[in-house]
């Protein structure tokens, strides 16, 4: 993959019920297994993400009563995956979002919802929220390699040499 | 996608273990379960996540749900997890300062 345009992308409509949300969560999921330059709890944290993504779009098409389709598309890029999640709600103002009561005050017991938003931004690398009245569109990048994970590869560390060890020693000088 | 729900009982504690996938669609399944139990009298429960694949936070929302509910009739809700990726969504989120989790059964029966 030199330019970026020559990597997989896969869009997916589908109707705003609960039950295609693991859907969501399994056509991304698949897509970034074929990447081996994602940890494996990267991709679990994506999961999530997505799984947060679709879930306010369902909600969002279920308040402003439409039948339209939620539009989740997942597009591989030299260096990231990037995963986009569009409704067609009513919109919402990311910037304004109520804040919870601090976890050790009793009233937080009061507060079930609203976590979503708050778990997007801290496990996916790069999050944007392009909110109108007549949609939001969410748009995450998760970055794929070693420099996403700092850990080195050990099936790249095998091609090096047949000892192991020794791959491991010319990685390190 | 499958959730299974099982629910025994310890010492008087009840013990309820969650198996597959918690997210909106099959969240309120497990909501419906705390009700049950709460309104059955059971106000000490022990949620077993250790057979969940996956959980957000729809499904966070459901146990800080069950938490209030038993607290409200001085009981108490805790949870058994040693899996990384469902811990860290708790982590994140604070909650693990709000519930006792415990890795295993015994350690969240005894309390």
């Amino acid at each position: 993959m030199g330019s970026g345009d020559e990597g997989g992308r896969i869009e997916l409509e589908f109707p705003a019920r609960a039950e295609y949300v693991a859907l969501a969560r399994l056509v991304v999921s698949s897509m970034a297994s074929t990447r081996r330059d994602l940890a494996e709890d990267r991709l679990d944290d994506l999961k999530v993400a997505v799984s947060e993504a679709c879930t306010n779009a369902i909600e969002a098409h279920g308040k402003a009563d439409t039948d339209d389709r939620v539009v989740l598309r997942c597009e591989e890029l030299d260096d990231r995956l990037v995963v986009h999640v569009e409704d067609r709600g009513r919109g919402f103002d990311p910037l304004s979002l109520p804040q919870h009561p601090p976890v050790t005050d009793p009233d937080r017991l009061n507060f079930e919802r609203g976590l979503g938003i708050p778990l997007i931004r801290t496990l996916v690398d790069d999050v944007e929220f392009l909110s109108s009245g007549e949609g939001t569109a969410v748009r995450m990048s998760m970055l794929c390699g070693p420099s996403a994970s700092g850990l080195v590869d050990l099936d790249d560390v095998d091609e090096i040499g047949d000892d192991p060890f020794d791959g491991t020693q010319e990685l390190l000088q | 996608m499958d959730l299974d729900l099982d629910v025994t009982e310890r010492n008087g504690v009840a013990v309820l273990a969650v198996k597959g996938e918690v997210d909106v669609y099959t969240a309120p399944r497990l909501r419906e379960k705390l009700v049950e139990l709460v309104t059955a009298g059971q106000h000490r429960i022990v949620v077993d996540l250790e057979g969940v694949e996956f959980l957000d936070s729809t499904g966070l929302g459901v146990l800080v749900g069950g938490l209030k509910r038993v607290r409200s009739h001085d009981g108490d809700l805790s949870l058994v997890c040693t899996q990384h990726r469902i811990l860290k969504v708790f982590e994140i989120t604070g909650l693990t300062k709000v519930f006792s989790i415990h890795e295993s059964v015994d350690a969240a029966v005894a309390g």
